[in-house]
């Protein structure tokens, strides 16, 4: 990676973790990909990609349910390649910070959806337009 | 020389820096992820929203109606190439190649103008049908979710056409190898994004 | 003449000379004062040819301590306005029981409760707090400036863009009058067919991308920007509190964004989120509103209590007690915020275990927070307590603060809520946290730092009438609405039947008086100050015996905050180089790396406010030039690759030599 410290950008002094260690004299390069792993991220993102479209373009499993949860797990394991491959995200980088910036946003996501749907679920089970018999049958 | 904590035996410990030593980005790139990061509670909501609303047909279409999976393979597609090509651009960066730096980023500009053109095709097909976002609320958060995700792509097209002129005019300078950077992760992000859009909205949407 | 119409309508869109209130008397007289006193401020500025001043050392600047001092000196403003609102919502209330219909009618009344509590959320309280963080954190971690300067600059100007157009929407139009959170479907189209639900709208788009920028910038600061040696674990208390809340607010203001946007395209596309036909759910607002709402408070207490624990340690000259578990306090709140939304909806029919859940987690974020207030309290037993201004806030908040959390902890458990959800105790019960915490924070924050912001102390005699008025009128205005909240009164309500709620209301009323004596005594100390600034001068820096960095420096700091870059060996930094003898360099000064002013954020800022105008009044001309003219100007920037220049070794030399002259005369 070409040195990234000429004088035309912020002039910032880092921290460099600020761990009491003394700081690097060089700085943490931004962590960067090569042919193969764009490749092999490509690869995987192909078959990744290929198998919920034929899964569902074709029927081939006849359950919605079952389908449902493979093609969600497929895109999960897909977000995680793209993560790798092409963010290059790791636990090292920023001191870490990169990393745990990703896992708190990602547990608030996680928050968001499953509580907005368990919530809205609830409230329109028990409060959406209804007659007064389906009312009175209400726990 | 930098001391930062006091040598054994010396006297006093020492509290001030003398020397200014060399800068790194200055923060942009953890500034930049931290924007994304914030992106993604908007996304977050807007699945929320679908994930709420999205089986309110209101008795018109549903997305079984409506989705034509091929032409969401074909989006996808060149989304993923775009992503690639992206990455492409980034290696020819780290080996100072201007000219084919260039080339891969308009390769790359060009195939996300082809999923912004197939989407704008295909919500036109479907304001044709009737099947506007005014229809119901599952069309309201499949206009939003997928046209809000549209829009960010439109954007990273404008940025990375403005970056190609200004890498053009200054070469591949620290201030432009760390905004090619930044619309690296802006680029890979929304392919993420795009991972849960056709998962959740066009396959599950198009079971029936 | 059929031409002019659609013409007419074409330039001005749904604005015309209707939109300006002539008919009411108070929005006139209002309207007639501000613009008389806007006047002789523009007047007075321009007749001692302040212009040039102003632009070049504050509308451009990039220095984090004057874009602070901004930020708060909008707050204070919006004070005067919120407040204001206040005083006619309590007065109202007082006099329109039974036969009288008091002077607010209520479509005025229902713009005058969303207007106060938009403003004071919005505007008055996240500016006050952005703008304490702003100046005080990258002092403390030993920082030059925050990581973003410009960005800094720009997120300013679109809160005050944001603040322009509710202030605005007095004189042009009307308000929303669907409350501070804008509930569905009274704020749909169907319901607030007017402007005043877009003003609302598109004030808080514009403030948020401000606010949700300067979380990412202050985040980034703390993360990149800590001097050599401080590790997070020797980061002062306020820097803590400061990154909990920044993490909560860029992981909240998007969720804002997001469900306004929804609101806005039900409103002006026709989509059906939020409407009760066509599939659409209300109630998916309130959840979404709520996501938003609930972290919110949380990122204005949390920096008031990291305020309260640099006063309570400076000022019982001891080390604050228990720092570790403060930081895991803070940031189990930080988390815990996030998962408790549904409490401000137990009423609306999620049933049990929903209900439950929300419940206990609203229970439980009250555990970390008592932690705290045990840390404060265990620092000062045995601590060389002075009470001095700052401090006596303290004083203030510890009991008025525990008693607001005790009734929050009452409203937790969702029976209980069921009875006295939306009444006058819920007001009380968030006024006493946000009064007792935030507020009397707030200003013992700006007791604290005035002198290193400015060069002199604030007058303690009228800190201590404003401290006392502010403590009495809290207490005489909502104990009576704690007690008619119990006895089942409703908000929001203009007008009351029952004329035994008279007296209560009547003494709340004398009680916003006491307060409205408290806030004046503040901005007379402020003026007296002033005007006494000689005999209150601070020549040290360090008027208190501060423990954190940022008393190392003068008062008020130089641009570049620290000539050297300090090395950090322990917590209580400046405590620690106190005690071990540090010599502070009076030479060896190098040339200093500083960003260059620009009026670019303003003008960013100014475009964005115009084109939330354009959206407002359905100019679509206005809208689609000011939109692209945004985009440009901003394209336009990046170009721009020439923003840093050297402070010169004289200029820098001069300065410190002037530090080294007050030192001297201070006597240290």
């Amino acid at each position: 990676m070409t040195a990234v410290t000429k004088a035309g950008l912020a002039p910032r002094e880092p921290s460099g973790g600020g761990d009491g260690t003394v700081p690097e004299t060089h700085h943490d390069h931004p962590a960067h990909g090569t042919f193969r792993s764009y490749a092999a991220g490509f690869v995987l993102s192909v078959i990744l990609t290929a198998i919920p479209f034929w899964l569902v373009m074709g029927n081939i499993l006849d359950d919605m349910l079952k389908t449902s949860i493979v093609i969600m797990a497929l895109a999960a394991v897909q977000i995680v390649v793209h993560m790798i491959y092409f963010l290059h995200v790791n636990t090292k980088s920023e001191g870490g910070w990169t990393f745990m910036a990703l896992a708190f946003t990602l547990t608030l996501v996680v928050v968001t959806l499953t509580g907005s749907i368990w919530v809205m679920y609830h409230l329109d089970q028990n409060m959406m337009p209804m007659s007064p018999h389906e009312a009175l049958q209400k726990p | 020389m930098l001391e930062v904590t006091a040598p054994p035996g010396a006297t006093a410990p020492v509290f001030y820096e003398q020397e200014e030593h060399a800068h790194g980005d200055g923060g942009t790139l953890v500034g930049f992820w931290l924007y994304l990061m914030s992106d993604s509670l908007i996304f977050a909501v807007l699945f929320a929203c679908y994930g709420v609303l999205g089986r309110n047909y209101a008795a018109g279409p549903s997305g079984a109606d409506l989705f034509d999976l091929r032409f969401v393979a074909v989006n996808t597609s060149f989304l993923l190439l775009s992503s690639v090509t992206y990455g492409f651009a980034m290696l020819e960066v780290e080996r100072n190649r201007i000219g084919t730096t260039l080339a891969w980023l308009a390769i790359t500009g060009l195939f996300g103008a082809c999923f912004v053109a197939i989407e704008l095709y295909e919500f036109g097909h479907l304001v044709h049908e009737g099947a506007t976002p005014q229809r119901s609320a599952f069309l309201s958060s499949f206009y939003t979710l997928v046209g809000t995700h549209g829009l960010h792509v439109t954007f990273g097209i404008v940025w990375l056409v403005t970056l190609m002129v200004q890498v053009r005019q200054r070469g591949l300078i620290a201030d432009n190898q760390r905004r090619l950077l930044c619309l690296s992760m802006f680029w890979h992000f929304l392919d993420v994004i795009w991972i849960g859009v056709f998962t959740f909205v066009y396959l599950m949407g198009a079971m029936r | 003449m059929f031409l002019n119409v659609d013409l007419k309508q074409f330039i001005f869109g749904r604005l015309s000379l209707e939109a300006i209130p002539y008919d009411e008397p108070i929005l006139l007289g209002t309207f007639i004062v501000v613009g008389l006193g806007g006047a002789a401020v523009l007047g007075a500025v321009t007749w001692y040819g302040q212009w040039g001043y102003l632009w070049r050392e504050w509308f451009t600047t990039m220095d984090h301590k004057k874009i602070g001092i901004m930020y708060i000196i909008l707050a204070i403003v919006m004070l005067l306005r919120g407040f204001a609102d206040a005083v006619m919502m309590i007065t109202q209330k007082a006099v329109a029981v039974g036969a009288s219909e008091g002077y607010l009618p209520p479509h005025h009344y229902d713009q005058i409760f969303t207007a106060h509590g938009t403003i004071m959320i919005f505007f008055m309280a996240m500016p006050f707090v952005v703008g304490v963080m702003n100046f005080v954190m990258p002092l403390q971690i030993g920082a030059r400036d925050v990581a973003f300067p410009f960005l800094n600059n720009f997120s300013f100007w679109m809160t005050v863009g944001g603040a322009s157009l509710t202030m605005l929407s007095l004189f042009v139009g009307e308000f929303s009058r669907a409350t501070w959170l804008g509930y569905a479907p009274l704020s749909g189209a169907a319901y607030s067919p007017g402007v005043g639900v877009d003003y609302y709208i598109w004030s808080l788009q514009v403030a948020g991308v401000g606010t949700t920028l300067s979380g990412i910038n202050l985040i980034a600061t703390i993360i990149k920007l800590r001097a050599p040696g401080m590790t997070m674990m020797k980061m002062p208390v306020f820097c803590w509190t400061t990154l909990a809340s920044n993490a909560i607010i860029i992981t909240i203001f998007p969720v804002l964004t997001a469900t306004l946007a929804l609101l806005a395209l039900d409103r002006y596309v026709g989509t059906h989120f939020f409407t009760n036909d066509f599939g659409g759910n209300s109630m998916f607002y309130m959840n979404l509103i709520w996501i938003w709402g609930h972290p919110e408070v949380y990122v204005l207490v949390l920096p008031a209590f990291g305020i309260y624990s640099e006063v309570v340690s400076t000022f019982c000259s001891k080390r604050l007690f228990g720092y570790t578990s403060m930081v895991y306090a803070t940031a189990v709140i930080a988390l815990v915020s996030w998962l408790v939304w549904l409490h401000h909806f137990f009423t609306m029919g999620g049933g049990p275990n929903v209900n439950s859940f929300f419940g206990i987690a609203s229970m439980i974020i009250a555990i970390p927070t008592g932690a705290k207030v045990f840390n404060w309290l265990f620092t000062m037993y045995r601590g060389k307590i002075r009470f001095e201004g700052p401090f006596i806030w303290v004083m203030g908040f510890i009991p008025t603060f525990v008693i607001g959390g005790l009734t929050g902890v009452l409203l937790a458990v969702p029976p209980a809520d069921f009875v006295v959800h939306n009444s006058l105790f819920l007001v009380a019960h968030f006024h006493n946290v946000i009064i007792g915490g935030v507020v009397f924070g707030l200003l013992a924050g700006i007791q604290y730092w005035f002198p290193k912001a400015f060069g002199y102390k604030l007058d303690p005699f009228w800190n201590k009438v404003s401290f006392w008025c502010w403590l009495i009128g809290f207490w005489t205005v909502f104990t009576p609405l704690y007690i008619l909240g119990l006895m089942g009164e409703t908000r929001r309500t203009q007008h009351f039947d029952d004329s035994a709620v008279q007296p209560f209301l009547m003494v709340a009323a004398i009680g916003v008086f006491i307060i409205m004596a408290g806030i004046a005594a503040f901005v007379f100390q402020l003026l007296i100050s002033y005007l006494r600034r000689d005999q209150l001068r601070d020549l040290s820096g360090d008027p208190w015996g501060g423990r954190t960095l940022e008393w190392a420096t003068s008062s008020p700091p130089p641009p570049y905050n620290f000539a050297f870059t300090p090395v950090i060996h322990d917590l209580d930094a400046w405590w620690d180089m106190k005690k071990r003898g540090y010599n502070r360099p009076l030479g060896g000064f190098r040339p200093i790396h500083m960003p260059k002013n620009t009026g670019a954020g303003m003008v960013l800022a100014g475009l964005s406010t115009v084109l939330a105008f354009a959206l407002i009044w359905y100019i679509w001309w206005l809208a689609t030039v000011s939109f692209v003219a945004l985009i440009a100007a901003a394209i336009i920037h990046t170009f721009n690759y020439d923003r840093e220049y050297y402070l010169p070794l004289e200029e820098v030399v001069r300065v410190e030599s002037q530090r080294t002259a007050q030192l001297l005369a201070a006597g240290t």
